[in-house]
């Protein structure tokens, strides 16, 4: 504190009205001359004690018991041999690493693992690709224009995901979708009565787009906001050099976007694959269970085929696959804080 | 205008347009296009009467009518999902700003021992996979006879949101200045003051944009609420509409209202605070 004073006491000086104005001087906006006058601080902290504690109290006491508890509890879980009448008797008997040797020497499990790591990999790079080029685009439209886009791109990206399914269902109608009649239009045959949900790949197909058309949104405008930080200079040096749209991309948008690239991609990563509504509202699973991601295999296995003990282990797995990608998303966003 | 030299930039806007540019604003009409259409397909198909609906190639121009959104407010129960949902969304909000404002101003304010043990604490629940955690959690909930609580899904909720929202808030109170607080302080404030006086009005914006947020993680909640409300009365609105099509068989006009009524709080305040909040952003912070 006495530093503070200190520091706005010798900044006073500098500007006689402020000094004259004295208390009335609420919010002084920092001048860069003040700035440099003073003697560099770090984060300067108020008196400390007890406070921060306090205030930090309560949300690390709602975590503990609403999201590490759980958290623990499927730990605890994995290793029990819970079923259908294990459940109704209330009892919990412990099966050691069964339920996990179980999956792992299972085929249907590991075909679930390469189906969601399959479709996170095409989503992902769809999402990246086709979201830069749209903040690329936005980038370089007129203000009417870019205006119209990001309003469409706003729509999608706020449409409940609850909503955006029930409406790509109805895109998708065997007998009066649109996606039909545009396939026909277009001069296919065969699509009369075609039913999009028939196959577990076609049903993650429609799966796919909705993602795609949902998470563009937020990549693409993030995008936009990213390039506006690159500044023109750079661009106008590059043109002056004579580099293609391609190089310029290459050799000084990109190097100064990477991080913000790294980031996304990872980020994406993490929620297309934990992403449950989007795949289990589409089609519950199905057909015959041919369309399950790992978030929704957990699911069916527990809740539907009442193998409670086995669903904690899948989802341990999960997470255990999430954690990867996590760690390095971590990784980043702690390089990132540690720059700034 | 004409007698005026025009200057490069001038000439450049009256140019005839380029072949380049058309393709480009054309590109951005499509694009524009492709991500609009089924939001107002979800729209225009809710406003069709019946009759228009269930036809093999979509009808583009119709009479609008009202009667879907009959249908599906008519349905059983609808009120109570209303409630549930709004009690639910917004006792989740409230709580989380308030648990979340205590704790970012501790966390960008000031100093103290594990302070980056939390920070990091709270990046990591931002990332919680809750969607993959919905058996341990109706485990819990059944040994602890609260299935069907609306408390306990409230309580859910507001975790969820909690770590995005310390996280937001510490960014938006770290772009106060401290000046403004210590002038606060040097004029006779007291700490609780300085906050309420100075830091507060400063961060509306950011609360604002912040429970927006909230607001839409736990508005389209679907997984947790699946598994844990199985009873009908305490179900959201969430469920109601994914229940809607296999309870209405063919009746897409009514699901698509259902659809419109469920989406439209979260497009609304999405379009309307996005631009306040990004421009409060922008207006009222500090570089530096």
């Amino acid at each position: 504190m006495t530093v503070d004073s200190q520091g706005t006491a010798s900044a006073a000086p500098q500007d006689a009205p402020g000094r004259a104005a004295g208390k009335s001087q609420t919010p002084p906006p920092p001048s860069g001359a003040k700035e440099s006058l003073r003697p560099p601080r770090g984060r300067r902290s108020l008196p400390s004690g007890l406070l921060p504690y306090l205030l930090v109290t309560p949300a690390l006491l709602s975590m503990a018991v609403l999201l590490l508890y759980p958290l623990i509890r499927n730990v605890i879980l994995s290793f029990q041999g819970v079923n259908k009448r294990e459940m109704i008797r209330r009892e919990t008997p412990w099966v050691g690493f069964e339920n996990y040797t179980k999956l792992l020497g299972d085929p249907d499990f590991w075909s679930v693992v390469v189906r969601s790591l399959v479709v996170t990999a095409v989503n992902v790079a769809l999402v990246m690709l086709i979201g830069t080029l749209v903040g690329m685009l936005l980038n370089r439209l007129g203000k009417k224009m870019r205006l119209v886009l990001s309003l469409a791109l706003m729509f999608a990206w706020a449409m409940p995901i609850v909503a955006s399914v029930t409406v790509f269902r109805w895109l998708f109608d065997e007998q009066f979708g649109v996606a039909n009649w545009v396939m026909r239009s277009i001069g296919f045959s065969g699509y009369e009565q075609h039913n999009w949900f028939e196959t577990g790949f076609s049903t993650l197909v429609i799966v796919t787009i909705l993602l795609v058309w949902g998470s563009i949104p937020f990549v693409a405008l993030n995008m936009y906001a990213a390039l506006t930080t690159v500044g023109t200079e750079l661009y106008e040096a590059a043109k002056m050099d004579g580099a293609s749209g391609w190089r310029t991309f290459w050799s000084v948008v990109f190097p100064n976007l990477k991080p913000f690239f790294m980031i996304t991609t990872f980020l994406e990563i993490i929620w297309i694959f934990k992403a449950f509504t989007q795949v289990y509202a589409m089609n519950q699973g199905g057909p015959d269970r041919s369309s399950e991601t790992l978030p929704v295999f957990a699911y069916i296995e527990g809740m539907g085929q009442q193998h409670y003990g086995l669903a904690a282990a899948i989802s341990i797995l999960t997470i255990v696959m999430l954690l990867v990608a996590m760690s390095f998303y971590f990784r980043l966003i702690l390089k990132q804080e540690d720059e700034q | 205008m004409s007698t005026t030299t025009p200057t490069p930039q001038k000439l450049r806007t009256r140019r005839p347009l380029r072949p380049a540019a058309v393709a480009k604003n054309l590109t951005a009409l499509v694009v524009a296009a492709i991500f609009v259409f089924p939001v107002y397909w979800m729209f225009s198909s809710s406003l069709k009467p019946q009759s228009e609906i269930l036809t093999k190639d979509p009808v583009f121009f119709f009479k609008p009518t009202f009667e879907n959104y009959s249908t599906a407010t008519g349905v059983d129960l609808f009120w109570s999902y209303v409630t549930n949902s709004l009690i639910v969304t917004l006792g989740a909000v409230l709580l989380a700003l308030l648990v979340a404002l205590a704790a970012s101003f501790a966390i960008a304010r000031m100093k103290f021992k594990g302070r980056k043990g939390i920070v990091l604490i709270v990046m990591m629940a931002q990332m919680a996979p809750w969607e993959v955690m919905v058996i341990a959690m109706y485990m819990i909930a059944r040994d602890n006879d609260m299935l069907n609580s609306i408390p306990l899904l409230t309580a859910i909720y507001f975790v969820m949101v909690l770590p995005f929202t310390i996280w937001t808030l510490r960014g938006f109170i770290a772009a106060v200045p401290v000046e403004l607080e210590e002038a606060a302080q040097i004029d006779g404030c007291t700490r609780g003051q300085a906050f309420r006086k100075v830091i507060f009005p400063l961060l509306a914006p950011g609360l604002m944009s912040t429970s927006l947020f909230g607001f839409i993680t736990a508005w389209n909640e679907f997984a947790m609420v699946l598994v844990l409300n199985k009873d009908k009365t305490n179900q959201t609105l969430t469920f109601w509409l994914t229940q809607f099509q296999t309870a209405f068989g063919n009746d897409w006009a009514a699901t698509m209202a259902a659809s419109t009524l469920f989406a439209l709080p979260v497009l609304v305040v999405f379009i309307f605070l996005q631009r306040k909040a990004v421009g409060g952003m922008t207006a009222g912070a500090v570089k530096g």
